[in-house]
């Protein structure tokens, strides 16, 4: 009986301080945010800095690719889907058949760094000997003026929005009718960081991935369209030097409302654009092609 | 509890078949591609389940000898106070998380046999053969003894009455007796590790290939269904196929369990 007593005072105490602490004009609720393993990481530091204003809102990330965050979208599990590449035309008509209107918001800009272990010679590779590799046409880094080493190519996941840039941009170059397809041999790896590990590990691999996961444990390379080499840093994302420069996209159903239109508010602010160039990230407001 | 296993069954057998509406049965059971965000599509799963295969080959030739000799040392030969130290031992063994396996495998055995056999990648099928046979252990273990055991000690005993040295008993007498039972093991030491997910996705490097040898990255289909799941919109075709890969993967255990049954109940009379 004593112990029921306890148990119901702890109780009764514990939702009075509930009670107390809401002030009624607050916001508070739940986002869930799935989807690119790109954009992970930039808006967990958002929404760290979202939580702080707004302690009574709480946000679940979650990553899986850009391919997660989209079907999620359209199966209405998460307020928000994060995306490093466009919903494609057939998505957004699935989307509709299930009742959802997607709408775009551009958060910020990112370069494909191509990745190679800091013991490789090999500096700097064009788009067309990029496509060579990724598609089993060169084999070797001697062609490329490396070591003679058989080429390890890393991929991530079909569900990975930057599996599908890359794989548009160089696999296929760009072309729609290219059917280009990545080599049989390619490692399908299931996260950016897997990649990172395996490059660290391995003399003879070579990935790709966003630029917020470049470090100092790796090389990433100088890459050409023509024939000037830029670096995937801030400077030639945001002036489109760098051939690999693509939008990182929130998507959520028709126009937002309550929470979310707070939590989106506060990613395209200052504050939070801040927040995606510590992650490694162009801020949108700094890229000269604007899409507002 | 059949009901339970009935349920499931149908469930996979009507998303799965639902795939077959828009895509040819030949293309997906014959079919050597998965292309499942290419334009079409290509759904042949021979690559995953040959990946499957060769795994799962390579996990019991190690795991099966390993197993059995550790069965019969603990039930047989082993002291008492060290059979309890063993088998305390091999369900610690049990008991480490599939991912913990993985990670050690991305971070230590991949890059290992890298080195040691020169190969262009540590994430390799070997790499994962040699982890899964060392999660189907225990089981292999465990129910190997309970094999060895159960015959009856009649059977021993007139072997020693017969002159024979306990190895000639042990390897002559109680192991064909037990041998059933050890089948069952092994049968059951396969249903785990073709089961197996986690480990499979992190270290085998998932590579679509037809595979040739184990020392090649290749993927499985429990890999491809846990790698790809999320990423499919209910309804779609890449989302019925993935259904079919499980229907796949639900047939294969089924007849290895049912054979496992078969083998245990015929070792019981």
């Amino acid at each position: 009986m004593k112990e029921r007593l306890t148990l119901i005072t702890i109780l009764v105490i514990g939702l009075a301080g509930c009670k107390e602490t809401v002030d009624p004009n607050e916001p508070t609720g739940f986002i869930q945010v799935k989807g690119s393993d790109t954009i992970v990481n930039a808006a967990q530091m958002v929404s760290e800095e979202f939580m702080k204003q707004y302690p009574h809102v709480f946000i679940a990330i979650t990553g899986g690719g850009s391919g997660v965050g989209i079907a999620s979208l359209i199966n209405k599990t998460c307020n928000i889907a994060t995306a490093s590449r466009e919903m494609k035309p057939k998505e957004i008509e699935i989307a509709q058949k299930h009742g959802v209107n997607p709408k775009e918001w551009t958060v910020a800009y990112d370069g494909v760094a191509v990745i190679v272990n800091k013991d490789n010679p090999v500096d700097k590779l064009t788009i067309e000997q990029l496509h060579k590799i990724f598609t089993g046409k060169a084999t070797n880094w001697k062609e490329f003026g490396g070591k003679d080493l058989s080429i390890v190519t890393l991929s991530r996941e079909v569900s990975s929005g930057t599996h599908m840039y890359f794989k548009e941009e160089v696999v296929q170059l760009g072309k729609k009718d290219n059917k280009d397809e990545f080599s049989d041999k390619t490692l399908l790896l299931t996260s950016s960081q897997a990649i990172v590990e395996e490059v660290v590990n391995n003399e003879a691999a070579i990935g790709y991935l966003g630029m917020g996961y470049v470090s100092d444990r790796t090389k990433a390379l100088l890459i050409a369209k023509g024939n000037q080499y830029y670096a995937p840093d801030t400077n030639n994302v945001m002036k489109k030097k760098y051939p690999l420069s693509r939008g990182l996209y929130f998507y959520t159903d028709g126009d937002p409302n309550g929470v979310t239109k707070l939590f989106i508010d506060f990613t395209l602010s200052p504050k939070g654009q801040q927040q995606f160039q510590e992650a490694g990230f162009v801020p949108r407001g700094e890229s000269i092609e604007q899409k507002n | 509890m059949i009901l339970f296993v009935v349920s499931i069954f149908l469930f996979l057998l009507k998303d799965a078949l639902s795939l077959f509406g828009v895509y040819s049965v030949r293309d997906f059971l014959f079919g050597k591609n998965w292309l499942p965000i290419s334009d079409p599509p290509k759904f042949g799963m021979v690559p995953l389940l040959l990946g499957s295969l060769y795994v799962t080959f390579g996990a019991i030739i190690i795991c099966v000898p390993l197993g059995v000799c550790s069965a019969m040392f603990i039930a047989e030969v082993a002291p008492s106070y060290l059979k309890h130290v063993l088998k305390s031992l091999v369900e610690i063994l049990a008991a480490i998380p599939s991912v913990v396996l993985g990670f050690i495998g991305i971070v230590w055995l991949g890059p290992f046999l890298r080195n040691w056999l020169h190969l262009n990648t540590g994430m390799c099928g070997l790499t994962g053969s040699l982890l899964l046979a060392f999660m189907a252990l225990p089981t292999v273990i465990s129910i190997s003894e309970d094999a060895l055991i159960g015959v009856p000690k009649a059977y021993k005993e007139a072997a020693f009455g017969l002159g024979a040295t306990r190895w000639q008993a042990l390897w002559r007498i109680i192991l064909p007796s037990a041998s059933s039972g050890i089948i069952a093991a092994v049968m059951l030491g396969i249903g785990r590790v073709i089961g197996e997910t986690m480990v499979v996705l992190m270290v085998t490097g998932n590579s679509p290939v037809m595979p040739t040898s184990l020392l090649q990255p290749l993927r499985t289909l429990t890999a491809t269904i846990a790698g790809e799941m999320g990423e499919t919109v209910g309804g779609s075709e890449h989302y019925f196929a993935l259904f079919a890969v499980g229907l796949i993967l639900f047939v294969i255990t089924f007849i290895i369990n049912f054979i496992a049954d078969l083998c245990l109940r015929k070792a019981r009379k």
